[in-house]
């Protein structure tokens, strides 16, 4: 068991540093980084010098090493941009796109398991056809798409719902928070629905398949055979052991939410993370660019790294030694 | 107690209803153990299914009568239905492996079953399941009863699920295949284990099998079915020892003896059976193997050969421990013989067959084919001759050919692989007459692998192991996957071609009465060692190590 | 032998199915609309001289002041919105098409020897596809689009942009089938037919693409099919947010991003027009992949 953990760790570690390495060859090679700093008016001299002291002509191996152990101690660099350090960006970000990314990945289990479920067990009926067409084309229709027809409807037809931006917020000593105020729930809710949507139709055809899988194992088949009551056939044996493989892809959706509230983000005007890395896109602002890239691959692998952990919990084939 | 009469289910299928069960009846009396034989598709399972109301959809009852005591089951509702499963009715099912719930421990499974069909306690179901995880032979019950499915080995697992089969007190108990996936050892507790626990509660046993020889062990009545209809029924030793009906005398007779040897197997005629076609193009190929036959018989030699494979690692400090497959294994193939070599699963049979054919890399050991030396998988190149001499028949028909090439492809590949037939047309011709030469239609190369059934598969197998010319050849359980008369006809075959080509054969099986039919040499393997090796008969008739005589007494033996 | 695939499983399934039928058939239509669209569409959007101002912001031809000349109606430079949307449907279809293409080849071809030869290759590969993981589709198209623009000069850029975001979905895609190759494989390779091909002494490439690769082609196409419905999203996506397609060449996501615009007007035709045509087809598309996946996989019925 620990060494199963440790393994996950390392795989992590080795993630994390593919992804450094991506960030910095973006820093160091996507244009230069001193005419970027500097203005036209700068001398040769003061170039050089400029770039000696940053330590760009250090050995490759020597700036990713600098590079990373800066990004350990939270020191992500200045925005080409704007002048100003990356980590004061993306913290004021950060708990915009984290409290989407949450509301909308609570909405996709709350509605996508039950709705699995329900499916599955009735593989025939009207109303899982019903669901089964209603999810095929919510995943055909783009993030945007959702979006632009919320704005429509809740917005513009019936004007029910603010749709820009985060409305009330309270902060809370750096954080950022909707969840305190009426008018922020109010904002929250198109964005989260928009972002939910996608996530709730994966998440519910995902739990229905394996669902299924499992419904036709021999030890259902044998409990079914021993007469044991239904309910507690589908929510007890059936249920826990489709989480297994449903907790695993719902770790690697996480990064499915986030990239996608990228677009979310964009058509709300939330003023998360995902609007900031649009706008450095667009000019070109590496330094955010990489950061952002980093923050988001750490989330990823802690998410992933937290279903690790949920694994044992569940599993006792992992906690439990073999005997024998 | 169990009354069955003119039962029939039906498969709705596109091309009109399939009938997989006619008019059969059945009746089982309380401690009685009835067994249900018949080879592949004679509709055992689905009657099992159907007492228990377990049928997988869109299958459904059609016609007949079940009556379980006063019960008539055809009449209950479906949730009168689930409530009688278990109580009442139980089943056993194959694999012990996948029959138990991973994540809940065998007490919470045991306690729920308890509670399922009555108001026990808690304290009182965990009183009874742990009496009767006793009285099924787990020491230790009140600390084992603690454990998850996985912490049980494999026979243990099957008595957990026995015992909770019978933690609810049923009247029936539908036992389908418990004992296939056992090893025979275990086979024999096991079954031990139903006899007496129909005696004892005198609950009334289904057991549903293919192997004639467990029906011959514990079966106090037998039906004999074939193609979902009831061939024959009665008295376990009325049935088998004097058989009424052609189809079971024939049955029987396929079934290979323990205790002698024969030239040959009868064949029942089962409409697969080829009648022994008159060979014209067949003659061509005889003709071109004899031309590879012409070279000397080689015999295989193997020294000191050991196989460890890493274990699964658990600790980053600890290296994992290495897993030792096969321990210093020495024997010879004699040329132009067969050796037989016998062992439980998990003893290193299949490990060695693909050490000698470079599948997997040996720690340490010597091997030699015809006296030359066979270097071992990673220092053998692909076109070291032994690539050819050295062919290999495979346990699972279903798996051996490729299923999206054509006979013809998959026959004319030796041929071309190892430049033996330069011409195409000449090499599909060659194909097709050795689709003869192994009693089959000629006109067959154009079809596909899942066109035919397992015996055929078995012998287009056997006919691509051919078209290499080889001179070694290693069956792998060749016929353990095949029902037993098609095995029959698929050993005779092998013995034939073996004679006519003077082919060395490594033939593997866990079937003691299989290996005798086919064995000139025998060689026991134990936990990857040889514990005895020696002439065949010799081995049969008096067994030297202690472990032979153990294997050789618990193998059932035919009493009729 | 027509016959006999007319009555085999898969097409007696497929005939069977009302939506798998209807799918085909948009689809189809679809996909012959956008390979045609120079020789149906009586304008080309392309070409400014083929259109006019003075025709601009017409509706549909059932609502007032609609033009027999354009059924659809217009958008604001006066574009006939059928001819745009056919266009737009071809740009759309070729990247994802061919990005899909590029993913299927790199991913199959990877997962197949990572799935082959395990041990150190195995790890490799997958680490890559690890570290691919944590970097979203949508991430990694982004992220390329934005390297480019870093890289290449700003004029030769307007002309690559086809083949830099081909090339970002592709590589955003090409996990999924090297994933499902490498599982694939690793069950096939111990399959008795595989190793009667390696004990024969066959070459690794021959036993990886002519035996295995046949065999694992049906969870493959299930995946092409679903990979191609996500790139044709994805480009939609990415114009949408302005660094796909620029509007003077639109993909059915740059018209999509210009008929926002006109949400709050009374055009909606410029917005929705096209956006159904899009979900049309990747719903067609989608319905396909389920249906493949359900008859390569009947057990999931």
């Amino acid at each position: 068991m620990v060494y199963f953990i440790l393994k996950r760790l390392i795989q992590s570690v080795f993630v994390m540093l593919a992804v450094a390495l991506i960030a910095f060859s973006l820093f160091r090679f996507v244009g230069d980084p001193v005419s970027q700093m500097t203005g036209v008016e700068t001398s040769v001299e003061d170039r050089e010098r400029l770039r000696e002291d940053l330590g760009l002509n250090d050995p490759f191996a020597l700036q990713f090493y600098r590079f990373s152990s800066d990004m350990l101690r939270g020191d992500f660099g200045f925005s080409y941009r704007t002048r100003q350090p990356v980590s004061e960006m993306i913290a004021t970000r950060l708990p915009a796109t984290l409290e989407l990314g949450i509301v909308s990945l609570i909405i996709s289990l709350l509605v996508g398991i039950p709705a699995g479920v329900f499916t599955a067990l009735r593989p025939r009926g009207f109303a899982t056809q019903a669901i089964l067409l209603t999810t095929l084309v919510g995943v055909s229709i783009p993030t945007f798409v959702i979006g632009i027809v919320l704005i429509f409807l809740f917005g513009v037809q019936l004007g029910w719902l603010p749709t820009f931006g985060r409305g009330g917020t309270t902060d809370l000593g750096g954080w950022t928070t909707s969840f305190l105020t009426v008018d922020g729930w109010r904002s929250l809710i198109l964005p989260a629905l928009t972002l939910g949507v996608y996530q709730l139709t994966l998440t519910m055809r995902l739990v229905r398949a394996e669902m299924l899988e499992v419904m036709r194992s021999d030890y259902i088949r044998f409990a079914t055979a021993r007469g044991i009551p239904y309910r507690k056939l589908h929510f007890k044996h059936a249920l826990s052991n489709t989480m297994i493989p449903v907790i695993t892809i719902i770790g690697l959706q996480f990064g499915g939410v986030i990239a996608f509230s990228i677009v979310t983000e964009s058509v709300f005007q939330w003023p998360g993370m995902g609007l900031l890395f649009l706008e450095s896109i667009r000019f070109v602002d590496i330094p955010v660019m990489g950061v952002y890239l980093v923050v988001i691959a750490f989330f990823f692998v802690l998410v992933n790294l937290l279903v690790d952990m949920l694994y044992i919990l569940i599993d006792p084939r992992l906690r439990v030694k073999e005997a024998s | 107690m169990l009354d069955v009469r003119g039962l029939t289910v039906k498969f709705p299928s596109r091309r009109g209803d399939f009938t997989a069960i006619e008019g059969v009846d059945l009746a089982v009396k309380p401690g009685e153990i009835h067994g249900l034989v018949g080879e592949s598709g004679a509709g055992k399972s689905t009657i099992g299914a159907a007492i228990i109301g377990l049928l997988q959809p869109p299958g459904y009852v059609s016609d007949g009568t079940m009556t379980l005591g006063e019960t008539d089951l055809r009449s209950l509702t479906p949730s009168q239905a689930h409530e009688a499963r278990g109580d009442r009715i139980s089943m056993i099912f194959q694999d012990p492996q996948t029959s138990l719930n991973p994540l809940m421990t065998v007490e919470d499974q045991l306690i729920e079953t308890i509670q399922a069909h009555s108001d026990a306690s808690t304290n009182t179901a965990r009183n009874r399941a742990i009496s009767i995880l006793e009285e099924i032979g787990i020491k230790n019950a009140g600390d084992r009863i603690k454990a998850y499915p996985h912490q049980f080995s494999g026979g243990m697992r099957q008595r957990v699920v026995i015992a909770l089969a019978l933690c609810t007190d049923p009247e029936l108990i539908i036992a389908d295949e418990p004992t296939t996936a056992l090893d025979v050892a275990v086979q024999s507790q096991v079954l031990d284990l139903i006899r007496r626990l129909a005696r004892t509660r005198d609950i009334g046993f289904i057991l549903i099998t293919h192997d004639i020889g467990v029906i011959a062990q514990v079966a106090d009545t037998v039906t004999v079915l074939r193609r979902g209809r009831v061939i024959e029924t009665g008295e376990t030793p009325q049935v088998l020892g004097q058989p009424r009906e052609a189809y079971t005398k024939a049955l029987m007779d396929a079934v290979p003896r323990l205790d002698r040897k024969l030239d040959r197997f009868s064949t029942p005629d089962d409409g697969e059976a080829p009648s022994a076609p008159a060979l014209t193009t067949g003659i061509d190929a005889e003709d071109w193997l004899m031309e590879g036959a012409a070279q000397e018989h080689l015999g295989l030699e193997v020294r000191d050969l050991s196989v460890r494979f890493a274990g699964t690692r658990t600790s980053i400090f600890r290296k994992p421990e290495a897993y030792v497959a096969l321990d210093r294994v020495s024997l010879t193939v004699e040329p132009a013989r067969v050796l037989g070599l016998v062992g439980e699963s998990g003893s290193g049979k299949s490990t060695l067959a693909k050490a000698i054919t470079g599948l997997i890399q040996p720690s340490e050991g010597v091997m030699r084919l015809g006296g030359e030396d066979l270097p071992p998988a990673r220092q053998r190149p692909r076109d070291h001759p032994a690539r050819r001499l050295i062919q290999m028949v495979f346990q699972d028909p279903y798996s051996s050919l490729n299923a999206r090439h054509r006979i013809g492809d998959i026959l004319a590949e030796p041929l071309a692989l190892y430049g033996l037939e330069g011409d195409k047309a000449k090499r599909r011709a060659l194909a097709a007459a050795m689709l003869e030469l192994v009693e089959m239609e000629p006109s067959n190369i154009d079809r596909y692998p899942h066109q035919f059934s397992g015996g055929q598969r078995q012998r287009i197998a056997i006919a691509r192991a051919l078209l290499a010319r080889p001179r070694f050849l290693i069956c792998d359980e060749p016929t353990s996957a095949l029902d037993v008369s098609i095995q029959a006809q698929v050993l005779n075959l092998l013995k034939d071609l073996q004679t006519k080509f003077g082919l060395s054969i490594l033939f593997i099986s866990h079937n003691l009465a299989v290996v005798r039919q086919m064995s000139d040499d025998i060689a026991v393997l134990k936990s990857g060692q040889i514990v005895e090796a020696g002439d065949s008969e010799t081995f049969f008739t008096t067994p030297s190590a202690p472990y032979s005589k153990e294997l050789l007494s618990l193998t059932p033996a035919m009493p009729y | 032998m027509l016959w006999r695939l007319w009555d085999s499983d898969g097409v007696y399934a497929f005939r069977h199915s009302p939506a798998a039928i209807i799918a085909a058939s948009v689809a189809i239509l679809i996909l012959g609309g956008a390979l045609f669209a120079p020789w149906i569409a009586q304008s080309n959007p392309y070409d400014l001289s083929s259109f006019s101002l003075i025709d601009g912001l017409l509706p549909p031809v059932w609502q007032e002041f609609g033009d027999p000349r354009f059924p659809l109606g217009t958008d604001d430079q006066g574009r006939d919105m059928i001819s745009a949307i056919l266009y737009g449907a071809r740009l759309s279809l070729l990247i994802g098409l061919s990005a899909m293409v590029i993913a299927t080849v790199l991913g199959v071809s990877l997962g197949l020897a990572a799935g082959y030869y395990g041990g150190r290759f195995d790890a490799i590969v997958m680490r890559i596809a690890d570290v691919q993981l944590a970097l979203p589709a949508i991430l990694t198209a982004l992220l390329i689009d934005g390297i480019a623009r870093g890289i290449l000069p700003p004029s030769s850029i307007e002309n690559l942009r086809v083949v830099v975001l081909t090339i970002a979905i592709a590589l955003s895609l090409w996990v999924n089938f090297a994933r499902t190759a490498r599982a694939s494989t690793f069950v096939e390779r111990n399959k008795e037919y595989v190793q009667a091909a390696m004990i024969m002494g066959q070459h690794p490439l021959r036993v990886m693409f002519i035996h295995i690769l046949p065999n694992i082609m049906g969870p493959l196409l299930v995946i092409m099919t679903v990979d191609l419905a996500s790139a044709i999203l994805l480009e939609a996506t990415l114009s949408f947010l302005g660094i796909g397609l620029p509007a003077d060449s639109p993909s059915l996501g740059t018209l999509i991003r210009i008929g926002m615009q006109f949400l709050l007007s009374g055009e909606w035709w410029i917005l929705w027009v096209p956006t159904l045509f899009l979900v049309a087809l990747v719903v067609s598309i989608n319905i396909l992949g389920d249906f493949l996946r359900d008859t390569f996989n009947p057990r999931l019925r």
